[in-house]
């Protein structure tokens, strides 16, 4: 199973004494250790299982105001030894740049680890089996699934160690549960597929398979015959899968490394109005089981509560120490990205949403990475649902949606149905004024 | 010949004789073993920003029995972790009666060298050369305010040992250049992205100033864009420039031909093997054997060697692209496009170079023949969803056609299609067919895998712009 902290931590100090030996003035190592086990069934058969384990090491060690790195899964002594001394000798040719060094040492997590991350179970395969095939057999209850693209149970626990020449050396124990059913449906020559997915960091915190079978049929079934529409501007529903992506471009547009170099729509807008004033956005390191919790960032600075977006004002950006120096700025300990972010929750109700114009068409999917953070131009390709007087009639597929993000953020009005489910959670959104391309 | 046991408690002879243990009354299965060098160094914001060199070691033992694929993988090579493995791979496949297929066919074919690209150029020289290309990039025009460039060099030396002894071997260098400009012209700002690369060292790609190229094609369409107005919605007619924007082969057929999508029935080509698919006078291959291309390998992950394989013929469909399982299951051979990402991944059937070949027209004809439409260079990526057909890719270089002449250029677009019914809307297929300057990943199931792509031009009569414009 996976190795303990001690032994992770002596590889660690090892890569940390070795780099000092051959020069280097600071050092920053982690070690990782990750086991995972899954399995796949297709038409309620097994397909196949996959065990996999992983150690490895990156180091980035500095001379002075020089940087360089190296990365391995090859830990045998001797390579070891040859990786760090290339490292030490890549830093020494590499320029100097003024902003490269470990954090502030009052930046540090110093606190208790007591977020739950880690449950121990384990689910043996056979076990694993049982669980998603409970889920196609509740999919294949209904005639109109035909097939399956495939449904999957995995097991992951991790355990890691950071390290560096301050004196930081602190890590923890994760584990991740996941489990997802893909059916095809059919009907009239159409065929689509859609899922259901639930991840947690605990096993009984798991979707039950019923649902899970229930709910990806139904949605397969949803879709299916789907019509083309003509192009028009339109008001757009965004599923709460959908729409978490907004939130996720969004955290990409407010990084410090765009912010420093320019290439985001959003640079010099912090204090500004970007939202409506319903809007609050908060990432939130420390809930507990959360999938995107963690105690400190790559860099082992603490995660603190941010509130980025706070009636509809920019707050705050995710900061690391490089560019942080670069912006002025503290680093808030994102130098991994967010953690748990969402919207809080808005203040209608999904049905309100659903009649909020005669017609609105609700998207469940997109597909393409159609947003361009530095003009903030958003086109993708998408299929739904059309909803007429708050009924659901028929699907629709093949058509593009497209705006800009500036007019985006300040149409956009949440329902009150947040749910944590992801890292990035974002409830149903209602956005006015969309142009949708179609025939 | 084996370097993978050095320093180890296994050798050759033990590690046979465990895989063969393994895999007897299995259908298929091996021991992969890969070691890996990558270094990757990243000019950003006029200073380097990163210098990383990563290796990675480890092995994949896979046994198959019917269509159940188990697998095992670890980075530490030894004789407790290879049984640890073998004792997994025998509790999901339990009581086999499989007959190990033990034909592989041989092959001397060598589409590229065994160079270590990493070491043919020093660290020191691409770090200068970096800071003239970022130099070189900012003197183009004031208005250039960033440059990112970077050096992707790799070495992949896989081993594959299969039951009863049997062993193939590869080594695949790989390199990437990659240049992105943004410009900023009244308060608005535009980026261009273009990267060059294949199997071939740095110099091959780099020399006599070759990388000024990439830089002013970077700029070129980040200028172009400047100017760019917003893009009409709806659909219309598309023409479709040489080269690069193949990925619409890729996205729209090239995924729906892979075969275990349509093993599994999956793919809406399942059933459409000798019908019609194309227009006539469309002819797509997957070719895993041109010279130094990205998208080229000697044998695949699973040792079979790489092939031109045809999969629509004057607009008909041929053949699938197959990785020994789902050949096996359907009754057919391998077509060599068995690949994993790596040690830490199973095989699957995965696209190599996709190319449409030369047709008889020329691209001035079909942009006159188009009174509305869109003209599209470049593109960024692309995604397809296998079971519906729908495809989408984003331009990030295209213009307006009105009344036969290229006008305006336009903002950077999704456009939408329907794989089977797109490619039967080619109108025409043009004779200047280019391949793509080699910088493609594709992905699938999480696993990302170099390839290439090519076309002449195209003119689709159909497909939709998703642009903000009705």
């Amino acid at each position: 199973m996976i190795k303990e902290e001690n032994y992770l931590k002596n590889l660690a100090e090892l890569c940390l004494s070795k780099s000092k030996s051959f020069g280097s003035t600071d050092s920053n190592v982690v070690v990782s250790n990750t086991v995972s086990e899954s399995v796949n069934i297709r038409n309620k058969k097994l397909d196949g299982s996959e065990r996999s384990e992983n150690l490895s090491v990156k180091l980035t060690t500095f001379i002075g105001k020089k940087k360089a790195s190296i990365s391995s899964s090859n830990l045998k002594e001797k390579n070891l030894e040859d990786l760090v001394k290339r490292c030490v000798e890549a830093t020494k040719i590499t320029p100097d740049d003024e902003l490269n060094s470990l954090p502030d040492k009052d930046l540090y997590f110093v606190g208790d680890k007591n977020l739950n991350l880690y449950d121990d179970t384990h689910i043996e395969n056979e076990q694993k089996i049982n669980f998603i095939r409970e889920a196609e057999n509740v999919a294949f209850s209904n005639e109109k699934i035909v097939n399956t693209n495939g449904s999957g149970f995995s097991e992951t626990k991790s355990n890691f160690v950071l390290a560096n020449s301050s004196g930081f050396s602190n890590g923890y124990k994760t584990s991740n549960f996941t489990a997802y059913c893909e059916v095809v449906s059919k009907s009239n020559g159409s065929m689509e597929r859609d899922y259901e997915f639930s991840s947690r960091r605990f096993f009984n915190d798991l979707m039950k398979p019923e649902e899970m079978g229930k709910n990806a049929s139904e949605l397969a079934i949803k879709k299916l015959n789907p019509k083309k529409i003509k192009s028009e501007k339109i008001s757009i529903i965004f599923d709460k899968r959908v729409s978490k992506n907004i939130l996720s471009t969004f955290a990409n547009c407010i990084s410090a490394s765009v912010i420093a170099k320019g290439t985001t729509f959003l640079k010099d807008k912090l204090n500004e109005k970007i939202f409506n004033d319903k809007i609050n956005i908060v990432d939130k390191g420390d809930i507990k089981k959360g999938i995107g919790s963690r105690y400190f960032d790559s860099e082992g600075v603490e995660v603190k509560e941010l509130n980025l977006v706070k009636d509809g004002i920019l707050n705050d950006y995710l900061i690391d120490t490089y560019y942080g120096k670069k912006i002025n700025k503290k680093s808030n300990g994102r130098s991994s990205g967010t953690t748990n972010l969402y919207f809080k929750n808005g203040e209608k109700t999904l049905d309100e949403i659903l009649n909020s114009s005669k017609k609105v068409l609700y998207i469940n999917e997109t597909i393409g990475r159609g947003a361009n953070i530095i003009t903030g131009d958003y086109s993708v390709g998408a299929s739904g649902v059309m909803v007429e007087n708050g009924e659901f009639t028929n699907p629709v597929s093949e058509i593009t949606i497209a705006g800009n993000f500036n007019d985006i953020f300040k149409n956009l009005v949440l329902a009150d149905d947040l749910e944590f489910n992801f890292s990035t959670n974002s409830p149903t959104m209602l956005i006015e004024g969309m142009t949708v391309g179609g025939i | 010949m084996s370097n993978f046991f050095k320093d180890t408690d296994l050798d050759l002879k033990k590690a046979e004789k465990l895989v063969s243990d393994t895999l007897h009354n299995c259908d298929d299965g091996e021991l992969y073993l890969e070691d890996t060098k990558s270094e990757s160094i990243v000019l950003d914001d006029n200073k380097i920003k990163s210098s990383n060199y990563t290796t990675d070691i480890g092995y994949g033992f896979r046994a198959i029995n019917g269509d159940v694929v188990a697998y095992s993988h670890s980075n530490e090579i030894s004789e407790k972790s290879l049984i640890n493995s073998s004792k997994n791979l025998k509790s999901t496949l339990k009581n086999t009666k499989g007959t190990y297929n033990y034909e592989i066919k041989k092959t001397n074919q060598k589409f590229y060298k065994e160079i270590d690209p990493i070491e043919e150029k020093s660290l020191s020289n691409k770090i200068l050369l970096l800071n003239k290309i970022n130099d070189y990039s900012r003197s183009i025009d004031s208005n250039v305010k960033q440059v990112t460039a970077n050096f992707l060099g790799e070495k992949k030396s896989v081993e594959i040992l299969r039951s009863g002894g049997e062993i193939l071997n590869d080594v695949r260098p790989l390199i990437r250049f990659n240049v992105s400009i943004m410009v900023e012209k009244n308060g608005r700002k535009e980026t261009g992205v273009y990267g060059i690369g294949g199997r071939q060292s740095y110099e091959d790609y780099l020399k006599n100033d070759n990388w000024k190229r990439v830089c002013e094609e970077a700029y070129r369409i980040a200028n172009t864009n400047l100017e760019s107005k917003p893009s009409p919605a709806g659909e219309m007619k598309v023409v479709l420039g040489p080269g690069w924007p193949a990925i619409l082969i890729h996205e729209a057929v090239g995924h729906g031909l892979e075969g275990d999508f349509n093993r599994k029935k999956t793919s809406v080509f399942h059933d459409l093997v000798g019908k019609k698919v194309a227009s006539e006078g469309v002819t797509i291959v997957d070719d895993g054997t041109l010279d130094n291309r990205r998208g080229s390998l000697n044998i695949d992950d699973e040792g079979t060697p790489t092939e031109k394989t045809v999969l629509i013929e004057n607009g008909i469909l041929k053949n699938f692209m197959q990785d020994r399982l789902n050949a096996r299951l359907m009754n057919t051979r391998s077509t060599g496009n068995g690949r994993r990402e790596s040690y830490k991944h199973v095989v699957m059937p995965r696209m190599r170079n996709t190319i449409m070949l030369n047709g008889k027209n020329t691209q001035e004809e079909m942009i006159n023949s188009v009174d509305r439409g869109i003209f599209a260079v470049s593109f960024g990526g692309g995604q397809v969803d296998i079971t519906s057909g729908k495809f989408v890719f984003n331009c990030t270089e295209a213009y307006e056609i009105i009344n036969g002449k290229i006008g305006a250029p336009i903002k950077g677009a999704t456009l939408i299609g329907d794989g089977p019914s797109s490619l039967k809307e080619v109108l025409m297929v043009g004779n200047d067919m280019m391949l793509d300057p080699g910088i493609g990943t594709c992905g699938k199931a999480g696993q990302g895998v170099p390839v290439g792509v090519g076309q002449p031009s195209l003119l689709i009569d159909k497909m939709t712009v998703g642009g903000t414009q009705i």
